[in-house]
């Protein structure tokens, strides 16, 4: 394999053709766009999370609230690009995974009976939600599953957007975090849950909502990350890991041109070069 | 061995590394004690691969060398424990537990990365039993694109109650040391291990006994949680898939290094696979006979085994299997085998259907 020096290489450039968003006082995309530019009021609430009805019933059964969260951003941003599931690659990233199911492992192994279920220990491994999602939507092709902590929104796009420009396919990108019960609670206090998927894409589509683009010379940067004006908007983007996606999907939303650092590293941030479409 | 593991009380054997808990992490690294670090440190110190990293870091700055780490549980060991000491009043954990830098699923990266003093992109692949597979297909891209030049590759993944409870809770463990392809198998054997890599673009100059990473292929079954696609489609099409990126055709792999768990449906469906693609001729082996199946760590493990095979012209037999199971039709290696080896894949297969191939070749 010949490889670009990092001046030499092209931008990767993608095109945003859906997304699926759900979180607290945010139950859509068409909702979450308008707090997002600032023509309606955002209202924190508890985030609803609604059956994942793609699934067959005893994978529906089994399901938990991780999973639900990542299928139904999943589903709303495929349903909007247009394209078809079961062909797109995709990429899941989540700093947690299910802390419920964690929660009560931990608890029965240091109980004196340490018996598990099953179900309970297949649903622990990170991949989970990929594994339902292949299941649901029939994609055979391949899913990867990340963590990068705080950053895993950051480490999800740089992943996905390789995929595309190598692979010039269309690429699911999911980011999702659920919070833990206590007593974990207390030594990782996410708030609540909160999911966001991207179909992004190779080429520019009629569907296509704006441009992202990162120089690989100087895409990893030390500049700080964008802030949210609102201040519950930024609470929300500061407390839960999958939230650090919201300067840029407020870029989409206002149709703003220019550049969107977003949170991964400590000392490293990830600068996207980003245009409306429209 | 029989496990003596911590507290555990299951009648079967796990691949526990010799000497985890007398590691000692540097200082300004404490936060990162757990098991699961302290056997990446154990990784990172041997063979000269700190050294070598270090040297790459020069060559092309530490903010240009990625690390990309396949892991499973890493180290949720440390809840297990602390759940056991929760306040009888309150339910609180103890006061000295931390969690982002030893339960998360990224610690392992991050500590390795801190340690190798590196300051590039980095993240855990977290798929399971395919984990650290996926980890070179990840680096390969990262580096084909320009975002970085080199990458920190490698799976860690400790004992821990989490899986050795939960593989039994499956009926999924065998009371003795594992035995792939046996007509009498009975289930994995739970190990522990640290396997990195070093990647760099290829030089103009290579040594003949350089490695390549030739292709790599990646599938989902979207079939089932904790069971294989019974004919093995998924895992067919993540090698087809390596040998389309490798620009090779089957009969150019000399070896594969089989997935081969020693439970009777992943064997039975990785024979349905490989057979379709391969025929009954090339030469194969499961080396968890000899490791245990070491989950998230697996795919990196074997990766180096490979290499040694490819360096070494030295094709490993598997352990343990006494009586080949007549129905998986392969050709199965119950014996070390000498003989120049140039291309070999490996295969690494994991809960939720996922799948991952390597195609690793030498470069003379």
């Amino acid at each position: 394999m010949t490889l670009p020096s990092a001046l030499q290489a092209p931008p990767l450039t993608v095109y945003v053709e859906g997304i699926g968003l759900l979180g607290p006082g945010l139950s859509n995309w068409a909702q979450g766009r308008g707090a997002l530019e600032g023509t309606e009021a955002y209202q924190a609430a508890r985030c609803i999370v609604p059956l994942p009805m793609a699934l067959p019933a005893a994978e529906r059964r089994r399901a938990g609230t991780v999973v639900k969260v990542a299928l139904a951003v999943g589903q709303e941003a495929v349903t909007a690009s247009g394209l078809q599931a079961s062909a797109l690659p995709s990429v899941f990233t989540s700093s947690s995974g299910d802390g419920l199911n964690c929660h009560e492992i931990c608890s029965a192994l240091a109980s004196s009976d340490r018996l598990i279920s099953p179900t309970r220990f297949h649903n622990s491994v990170h991949n989970a939600a990929s594994g339902y999602w292949s299941i649901s939507s029939g994609a055979m092709v391949s899913s990867s599953v990340l963590c990068a902590f705080d950053g895993s929104f950051a480490a999800g796009l740089l992943e996905a957007m390789a995929q595309v420009m190598l692979e010039q396919t269309a690429v699911l990108l999911v980011a999702y975090d659920t919070d833990y019960p206590e007593p974990l609670r207390s030594v990782r206090p996410l708030p609540d849950t909160f999911g966001v998927g991207l179909v992004l894409a190779p080429r520019r589509s009629e569907r296509s909502l704006a441009q992202w683009r990162l120089a690989p010379a100087v895409c990893l940067t030390a500049a700080l990350a964008q802030r949210l004006e609102d201040d519950a908007l930024e609470r929300l983007r500061s407390s839960i890991p999958a939230a650090r996606c919201l300067p840029l999907l407020r870029s989409v939303a206002a149709q703003t041109q220019g550049e969107v650092v977003l949170d991964y590293l400590q000392g490293l941030q990830l600068a996207v070069q980003v245009a409306p479409c429209r | 061995m029989p496990c003596t593991f911590e507290t555990v009380d299951l009648p079967t054997f796990v691949g526990e590394v010799a000497g985890v808990d007398a590691v000692q992490l540097p200082a300004p690294l404490a936060a990162f004690d757990c098991r699961n670090n302290r056997l990446a440190l154990l990784g990172l110190l041997q063979d000269g691969f700190s050294e070598a990293v270090a040297a790459a870091s020069k060559t092309y700055g530490a903010q240009r060398v990625g690390v990309f780490i396949g892991t499973s549980t890493s180290g949720i060991l440390e809840t297990e424990l602390a759940y056991r000491r929760r306040d009888p009043v309150n339910g609180a954990l103890p006061a000295d537990f931390v969690y982002a830098t030893t339960h998360n699923t990224f610690s392992v990266a991050d500590f390795t990365r801190h340690y190798l003093g590196l300051s590039g992109p980095a993240f855990v692949v977290s798929s399971a039993c395919s984990s650290s597979a996926k980890v070179f297909a990840s680096a390969q891209r990262m580096m084909a694109t320009g975002l970085i030049d080199a990458a920190v590759v490698g799976g860690v993944d400790s004992l821990c109650l989490t899986t050795l409870y939960g593989f039994n809770s499956l009926g999924l463990m065998s009371t003795q040391a594992c035995r792939p392809f046996d007509f009498d198998r009975d289930g994995i054997s739970i190990g522990e291990a640290a396997a990195f890599a070093l990647l760099e673009p290829v030089p103009e100059q290579l040594d003949l006994d350089a490695v390549l990473l030739l292709g790599v292929g990646e599938s989902s079954d979207a079939h089932h949680m904790s069971s294989p696609h019974p004919e093995g489609l998924g895992a067919r099409m993540a090698m087809q898939q390596a040998l389309t990126m490798a620009e090779l055709g089957a009969a150019d792999i000399d070896y594969i290094n089989l997935h081969g768990t020693a439970t009777p449906s992943n064997d039975a469906a990785e024979a349905k696979a490989v057979s379709a693609l391969f025929g009954s001729t090339t030469p194969c082996s499961s080396t968890k006979g000899a490791t245990g199946h070491t989950l998230g760590a697996a795919g990196a493990l074997e990766a180096v085994i490979c290499a040694l095979a490819l360096q070494h012209g030295l094709l490993p037999g598997g352990l343990n299997t006494q009586q080949l199971d007549p129905a998986l039709a392969l050709n199965y290696l119950l014996n070390n085998r000498e003989q120049a080896v140039n291309r070999v894949l490996s295969n690494s297969f994991g809960f939720g259907g996922t799948n991952c191939s390597l195609i690793f070749g030498r470069a003379g």
